[in-house]
């Protein structure tokens, strides 16, 4: 999008880029770096391969970076701005392409962006007639100075050219390619005379859209997509082509993660943007079903109750009858206190057992809930995760109070929360993985890891629940609480580790689906 | 009514009184400024519509020439007798048109005005050699919006502005 030489200065400027060749060399031995986890290396993250580097950037950057194209455009071509811009955004801000077209033929290109060729006259407005004239259009008479011609010599009264600029604006969302009003003209609408001519607030926003269109053309920029954030952000590390090694999680100053390849608003790795997109339609289309309302609520499983989980973790007691149960599997819970622990994987072997006796249909279905399920449980947690902080913050205070220790002391319980938000993400994106995977021996690997993340989220989920009684129990709480929130961030990085450096190394391949 | 089409409107109809219109079209009504009706038949003996004629609506808004007028053939009785819409591959039952001049992504008609449109249509059913609904008529008249325009059209190609058209099957209609 810009000339070599410019590289340097909007692209690659950020710090990030030596390290990022580094760790492109050498990164075998990066996720032991966890197991000494301090808050102060959560601030600043080091780089894995899989990782790219961004910025963000704000709408008044980007103003700059279109108008540092303009102005270098406007001095190798000797055109007015207005030009520079009509054809950069021809040209979709390709200046080597438009340089070329711009040598070999002048004129040529000039008239392909919709501007008048360098010969004839477009200073016309100076020499205008003295008299009346009437506005084809609303054929109304005004007088010269209330009407406007471009280069083309069209020529029409201001009131209908405000009119067609606020419609094709305000209206349709045009803004780069607003044409002439006469039926055939291809003369583009220079910016200052838009500015001139229509309102304050429509002017605005023909800018908005002008930036808009300039974020949308450019493969290294995007929109942050949550609501009200306005910034922008930039990477070069992830074309399209590399959607297939990379998900180029991002995060932005409003302090939420976006995925860079697609535009999803949140972090959805370890799973590739397409099948994100395959995953979310699939959804759409199946989970109106009966069997998706039955994952909202459920039944006890021995005394049939209808329990809707409303936060906290899996291990789920009955108000009623008392019952210690899993939410996920419905097992009893005593079974998973101990290392076997069964409910992140999907039996394949009862799947085949299944299709001998029902239709292969219904199979598919059940194969699919199971997965959705697991899914949809991890997004519904996720959903309470404002709950989850302020009751952790009453426990921060509580122990504050009653423990005598210190805010600074108290923060390991935020970033356990912090762990177990960020696990559950990535557990909850590792289901729909799972759910496309081909079965082979790295699945096996996936699934142990899926496996254990989930068992010591769960756990970890587990203690944050405990209630306070007493000092000494506070200062076991707090060594259990930090050194299960150091396994989950190890296990959570193994997880993400071993799927996203099998990308790279293409030692995942999707099932037939 | 008021706005930039008052004048237009008033001027396009002077034009048609003191020049009158092309054969084969005929300004039956214009009672109203915002809303006219013309009367269209094909000349010659080679079209498959021979002695028939139809009545096409044009209901202008203020904006008008810069957006375009809502245009449909008249399904109902007027005062002069019953008129339907013509059988054609671009004209649903319910009179509704798939025309790309007709969509409001144009640019404003100092070329086009009411008589052009006329002559469009006449021509749309001079070169046409088959007496058919558009695909999917049944369906898209049960749940058309009564405005035309409100309806999204999906056109095969972008002819723009001109005799050509183009057509097809209503996408989504809002």
């Amino acid at each position: 999008m810009s000339s070599d030489g410019d590289n340097d200065d909007f692209l690659y400027e950020d710090e990030y880029d030596d390290e990022f060749d580094q760790d492109d060399i050498d990164s075998t031995s990066e996720p032991d770096v966890y197991d000494a986890m301090s808050p102060a290396m959560e601030e600043a993250p080091q780089k894995k391969p899989y990782d790219v580097s961004w910025k963000v950037k704000t709408l008044q950057e980007i103003i700059d970076m279109q108008n540092k194209e303009i102005t270098k455009v406007q001095s190798l071509l000797e055109v007015p701005a207005s030009s520079a811009a009509i054809l950069l955004r021809h040209y979709v801000w390709n200046s080597e392409k438009l340089q070329e077209q711009f040598w070999n033929d002048p004129a040529q290109a000039l008239e392909a962006a919709g501007l008048s060729p360098p010969s004839s006259p477009t200073t016309h407005t100076s020499t205008q007639p003295t008299g009346v004239f009437e506005c084809p259009i609303c054929c109304m008479e005004y007088d010269y100075p209330s009407t406007y011609s471009m280069g083309c010599d069209h020529r029409f009264c201001k009131d209908c050219w405000i009119e067609y600029l606020s419609g094709k604006i305000k209206g349709e969302g045009e803004s780069a390619k607003i044409q002439c009003m006469e039926s055939g003209c291809k003369r583009i609408v220079r910016e200052e005379i838009i500015d001139d001519l229509v309102t304050h607030d429509i002017s605005k926003r023909y800018h908005n859209l002008l930036n808009a269109a300039f974020v949308a053309d450019s493969p290294t920029l995007r929109w942050c997509p949550h609501p009200n954030c306005e910034y922008i952000i930039e990477c070069s590390q992830a074309p399209t082509r590399m959607l297939n090694q990379l998900v180029p999680t991002v995060q932005c100053k409003c302090g939420d993660d976006l995925c860079f390849g697609c535009g999803y608003s949140a972090s959805h790795r370890p799973v590739l943007c397409r099948i994100v997109k395959l995953w979310e339609k699939k959804c759409a289309d199946d989970s109106e079903t009966a069997n998706w309302l039955q994952a909202n609520t459920k039944e006890c499983s021995k005394c049939q109750s209808t329990i809707e989980k409303n936060g906290g973790c899996n291990h789920m007691t009955c108000k009623k009858c008392k019952w210690e149960f899993c939410w996920v599997c419905m097992g009893p819970w005593s079974e998973h206190g101990t290392s076997w622990y069964q409910c992140n994987r999907f039996d394949e072997k009862s799947g085949i057992d299944a299709r001998d006796t029902q239709a292969k249909s219904r199979a598919s279905l059940e194969r699919y809930l199971h997965y959705f399920n697991r899914w949809a449980n991890h997004e519904h947690s996720a959903k309470l995760d404002a709950e989850f902080y302020q009751k952790t913050e009453k426990k921060m205070e509580q122990m504050q109070n009653s423990g005598n220790l210190s805010w600074i002391e108290v923060q390991f319980a935020k970033q356990a929360v912090d762990a177990v938000i960020k696990a559950r993400i990535t557990l909850k994106w590792s289901y729909c993985m799972a759910f496309y995977l081909k079965r082979n021996n790295m699945t096996e690997l996936f699934e142990d890891n899926q496996r254990d993340l989930e068992r010591a989220v769960e756990n970890l989920g587990y203690l944050l629940e405990q209630n306070i009684s007493d000092t000494d129990s506070i200062a076991k709480l707090r060594q259990d609480i930090t050194n299960q929130a150091a396994y989950v961030q190890k296990r959570h990085d193994i997880l993400m580790d071993d799927t996203l450096r099998g990308y790279l190394e293409v030692s995942y391949s999707a099932g037939d689906w | 009514m008021s706005g930039l089409s008052t004048k237009r409107l008033m001027k396009e109809l002077a034009d048609i009184q003191s020049k009158g219109t092309p054969e084969g079209i005929i300004l039956l009504s214009a009672d109203n400024m915002d809303e006219w009706v013309f009367l269209i038949s094909v000349l010659g003996d080679e079209t498959i519509y021979k002695g028939e004629t139809f009545a096409l609506r044009m209901k202008f808004g203020n904006r008008y020439p810069i957006d375009v007028p809502e245009v449909s053939f008249i399904v109902t009785f007027l005062a002069n007798g019953q008129y339907q819409p013509p059988m054609h591959p671009h004209v649903y039952s319910n009179g509704h048109i798939c025309a790309s001049i007709l969509a409001d992504n144009y640019q404003p008609w100092t070329v086009l005005n009411a008589v052009a449109i006329c002559i469009t249509m006449q021509s749309m059913l001079a070169s046409n050699n088959k007496k058919e609904r558009p695909e999917g008529n049944d369906r898209y008249v049960r749940s058309a919006p009564s405005n035309p325009k409100l309806t999204r059209w999906h056109y095969d190609d972008d002819v723009g502005i001109g005799i050509k058209f183009s057509c097809h099957n209503p996408a989504k209609w809002v």
